[in-house]
């Protein structure tokens, strides 16, 4: 894969660094990563590290060290859905339990896997805060809240459709 | 009818568009604002008594004047919208629905403190936000509202959304700060506190999303006017998220002069219990705020009512009281295990400690570990004492109030609820396919005991 940012990108790359005050932009790192994590696969490859390290003239371990620390930084090759189920207190008290083992049950995978054809990941998660709508996870860029096995059943054929096409 | 300031506005639709935020009454605490002094924003804010919501209480007036404003160097103001506490959600719901009144606290208190670069450091889950942010922002900078010389002031705003990336830790404001500038949301050691070397070492003032917003009415009304609301120190209004075993969860103002029987029981709010269920416990302010047993939430522990307020909720301390916190209100009902859900605090704790501190790295791995022992049925009557002494050498031994916010929820639920332990340890199949119940710790007032 080529690493390198669409001129577009690269575009909003400029702006988010011009936020921050001369000589800071290590500021920009974390909203950078997250363009990199969504441009380059879902997920944060040393190159892609390294690539974002020498945008910001940083060294490449000030990038592992922050890629590492952060729950939404994938450092390992992830599904290209990930369902990120919240199991944190409030979550269980209405249910998560029962919706993390009934998406394992239906996907045959265990938490932190992968289906083979590469599809879903599963994730428990800490709390996302969504804890009025429990049971709830997060799915790309939004939250699917209020969930039953009804809604999962749903949610999988909507994406397996959704891959398809 | 309770006294609304923040969410006065809520069922208006287009709320969070600026021409309707404009047409009913938007950006007129700002007009006001500009044509005052910063120390007099100050002043009105150091008058109204408005407390940090983020969970510390903390008072936001004198907070503020401690700010250095040493010649020459810039000073920002930072929004701390990394609500991650379990149970919070209400400044996602104040950044989601009222980005506008959002943005109107962070103008008048950028102009306050003279941030003329004010960054909203967002949690990076909370992902679909900053556009919402971005848009208003974009709005109230077409409407003259940000940008150069604000209303021919002289002064000069621009708001930055900058989206953190999934740590809970980053809410502590040094680690949030360690965070904005692109590291590790390691702590730091105080002091120097942030108004004095804060972010990129300026002097820098954290605050919380509601707090900021809150700026707005007070401005509007005066801090003398809205020091009346309230009781006692808990002055204004404050938001509550509810969730957990009640028929309505959601996001509530109260103006803090409610009891929390009427908050849990009536219909304005929470609405009861569902499923004829009865209460077993409360956490109201947060997931790291001690739970109280359904016996000690309406009552004080000297029988006087308990009230939605700082002042009330911690009133006993923490052997027969809680805290105010977050504003996050977790209700359990008597379906619910005790153990089990300590044990997913403790897990949450373990999985978001730093790492810098022993004490919290190794205690709440411990903790946890012990926790699911005790859950699964392999746990031993010394356990529950060996839990107590390791939360007591956590509390207190951290940089940052992480691991106090680890320990607290444990010691807490061994104080209150130490007979539910013990059964899940002498009782370790039964445990695994029924709760405890209610035991002695029934709500007194809704089911009489015995």
């Amino acid at each position: 894969m080529n690493i390198q940012f669409s001129a577009e990108k690269m575009t909003k790359v400029k702006e988010i660094i011009a936020r921050y005050p001369e000589g800071k932009q290590k500021s920009a790192l974390i909203p950078l990563l997250h363009l990199a994590q969504d441009e380059f696969g879902g997920w944060l490859d040393a190159p892609v590290m390294d690539y974002v390290a020498s945008i910001l003239d940083i060294l490449p371990i000030e990038v592992y060290e922050v890629a590492t620390f952060y729950t939404m930084f994938n450092t390992k090759p992830v599904g290209k859905y990930l369902l990120e189920v919240c199991h944190t207190g409030p979550c269980m008290l209405n249910g998560s339990d029962d919706i993390i083992d009934y998406i394992k049950e239906k996907l045959g995978i265990s938490a932190g896997e992968t289906t083979p054809d590469g599809l879903f990941t599963l994730k428990p998660a800490e709390c996302l805060g969504a804890c009025g709508y429990a049971p709830m996870m997060q799915l790309g860029k939004t939250y699917r809240e209020h969930l039953t096995k009804e809604k999962i059943d749903q949610l999988i054929i909507e994406l397996r459709g959704a891959s398809v096409n | 009818m309770a006294i609304k300031l923040l969410l006065e506005n809520d069922h208006i639709e287009g709320i969070r568009y600026y021409d309707t935020y404009r047409k009913n009454g938007g950006y007129r605490a700002a007009e006001k604002a500009l044509k005052m002094s910063p120390a007099d924003i100050v002043e009105e804010v150091k008058k109204s008594g408005l407390r940090g919501r983020g969970g510390a209480g903390f008072p936001t007036g004198m907070k503020w004047s401690f700010l250095a404003k040493p010649e020459g160097v810039p000073r920002h103001l930072v929004c701390n919208a990394d609500e991650s506490e379990p149970g919070t959600f209400k400044d996602r719901y104040l950044m989601e629905f009222h980005p506008h009144l959002f943005i109107e606290g962070l103008l008048i208190s950028s102009f306050a403190l003279g941030s003329n670069a004010t960054y909203v450091y967002i949690r990076g889950e909370y992902a679909w936000i900053p556009d919402i942010l971005e848009q208003a922002i974009a709005e109230a900078k077409n409407n003259g509202w940000l940008g150069k010389n604000i209303l021919g002031t002289g002064f000069d705003c621009e708001i930055y959304v900058h989206r953190g990336a999934g740590a809970y830790i980053c809410g502590e404001e040094t680690a949030l700060i360690e965070s904005l500038e692109g590291k590790r949301g390691n702590p730091r050691m105080k002091p120097p506190f942030p108004a004095i070397q804060g972010v990129w070492m300026r002097p820098t003032v954290v605050n919380n999303v509601e707090t900021l917003a809150a700026v707005v009415p007070i401005i509007n009304m005066g801090g003398d006017e809205y020091a009346k609301i309230g009781a006692g120190r808990s002055t204004g209004t404050k938001l509550l998220s509810v969730c957990g075993n009640v028929n309505k969860p959601g996001v509530y103002e109260i103006d803090m002069t409610c009891s929390v029987e009427e908050f849990i029981y009536s219909d304005e709010y929470c609405g009861g219990i569902p499923k004829g269920r009865k209460l077993k416990a409360c956490i109201p302010g947060g997931s790291s705020v001690p739970i109280v047993p359904a016996n000690l939430l309406f009552k004080t522990a000297k029988g006087e009512t308990r009230y939605m307020n700082y002042e009330s909720l911690s009133d006993g301390g923490f052997a027969t009281g809680t805290m105010m916190g977050s504003g996050g209100f977790i209700v359990l009902d008597d379906s619910q295990c005790i153990v089990r859900h300590t044990m997913t605090l403790a897990r949450f704790y373990n999985h978001e400690s730093c790492g810098q501190c022993s004490p919290c790295r190794e205690g709440t791995g411990w903790m946890y570990k012990i926790l699911k022992n005790i859950e699964y049925g392999k746990g031993k009557m010394s356990d529950i004492d060996l839990l107590w002494d390791i939360q007591r050498r956590i509390e207190g031994n951290t940089i940052c109030p992480l691991g106090d916010a680890a320990a607290w929820p444990v010691a807490a639920a061994i104080r209150h609820f130490r007979d539910e332990f013990e059964w899940h340890i002498t009782h370790p199949d039964e445990a695994q396919t029924r709760n405890f119940g209610l035991a002695h710790y029934a709500d007194p007032i809704h089911v009489p005991v015995g």
